[in-house]
């Protein structure tokens, strides 16, 4: 537990950065899928090309994680219909209220309730896609 | 202290999100934020009722360590950090939802028309919440991850899957935002 509570402090570090950037709001994210601003594009296109460059340092052994262990990020499952699918799913939840995963929980902070609700329904989504999971074409 | 308190540009922001991607890897686990969902459900007794959610929560400790953390910060930044929230939003998007019927648009993060009190009267509100979260929750674990580890993790790992889920995304945006949100507003 203890040497996890560097998780915790950047969880707190991550929640600050999205809400001084305004990667929380709703409107911010309106005005990406409709085009309207660079600001979120900049921001997740700034933060991808950098972690490229990480990455290629991961890769190349050049940095080791903290307990000297070669840093390789677990390789993403695979298929169309459920990458494609799930992630369009996930948009329209996404564009409608304006949240994503990391940032549902920082919306705690600003708007209790609110936030609480789109939760609720992100666990149950969660739950029923458990149910069904073996049921769905990948 | 005025940097504190300004909003901060994306030249700022999105490198400070690498960052965050860094020390999480350099912890020795993958970023991403979505898979607490299901975490959640497990620690909640989903394992019960379905084989799906039959893992030890325990060995995801650190995550919900670090989604206590992304609740206490977001606590720290609306009480303190922030004392302004007001977005620079473009004229058109404004006067766009102004058409809509959305009010003092861009005085704050989070419309009233969404996040207002409309919640607690209305069933409309209710709904629009809590569907738009059941969508989240289905979507980012078909999908095997949300913005965190699809788009930024997966996508500068140049993996396939996580670009075929960013589209996803976009579609699916846009379907919201071009359609969707003018119908229900």
């Amino acid at each position: 537990m203890m040497k996890n509570i560097k998780f915790l402090i950047l969880g707190i570090f991550f929640a600050i950065v999205l809400s001084k950037s305004q990667a929380i709001s709703w409107y911010r994210f309106y005005e990406m899928f409709k085009f309207q601003s660079f600001h979120m594009f900049g921001i997740i296109g700034g933060a991808v090309v950098i972690s490229a460059i990480i990455m290629q340092l991961f890769k190349s052994g050049k940095i080791k994680d903290i307990n000297g262990n070669k840093i390789v990020p677990k390789p993403k499952k695979k298929g169309f219909i459920s990458t494609i699918f799930g992630g369009t799913l996930f948009g329209l939840g996404w564009g409608i209220s304006g949240a994503c995963a990391a940032p549902v929980f920082v919306i705690l902070g600003f708007k209790l309730v609110p936030a609480i609700i789109i939760l609720a329904g992100a666990l149950l989504g969660a739950f029923l896609y458990g149910l069904i999971s073996k049921k769905l074409p990948n | 202290m005025d940097f504190i308190f300004q909003p901060w540009a994306w030249y700022i922001g999105g490198p400070l999100i690498a960052l965050s991607l860094f020390l999480y890897f350099y912890f020795g686990r993958d970023f991403g934020a979505s898979t607490n969902f299901e975490t959640l459900c497990t620690m909640a007794g989903a394992g019960k009722v379905s084989d799906y959610f039959k893992k030890d929560w325990k060995q995801r400790d650190f995550a919900l360590l670090f989604v206590v953390g992304l609740i206490i910060g977001g606590f720290i930044s609306s009480s303190y950090l922030i004392p302004n929230q007001t977005i620079d939003l473009n004229p058109t998007t404004v006067q766009e939802l102004t058409d809509l019927g959305f009010s003092n648009v861009g005085n704050q993060y989070f419309p009233d028309e969404i996040f207002g009190d409309d919640i607690y009267t209305s069933l409309k509100g209710f709904l629009i919440l809590i569907i738009s979260g059941v969508l989240i929750g289905f979507g980012t674990r078909y999908a095997g991850g949300c913005t965190s580890g699809h788009a930024i993790t997966g996508l500068s790992s140049l993996q396939l899957p996580s670009l075929l889920a960013v589209i996803g995304f976009f579609i699916g945006g846009i379907i919201a935002t071009w359609l969707i949100i003018p119908l229900i507003f």
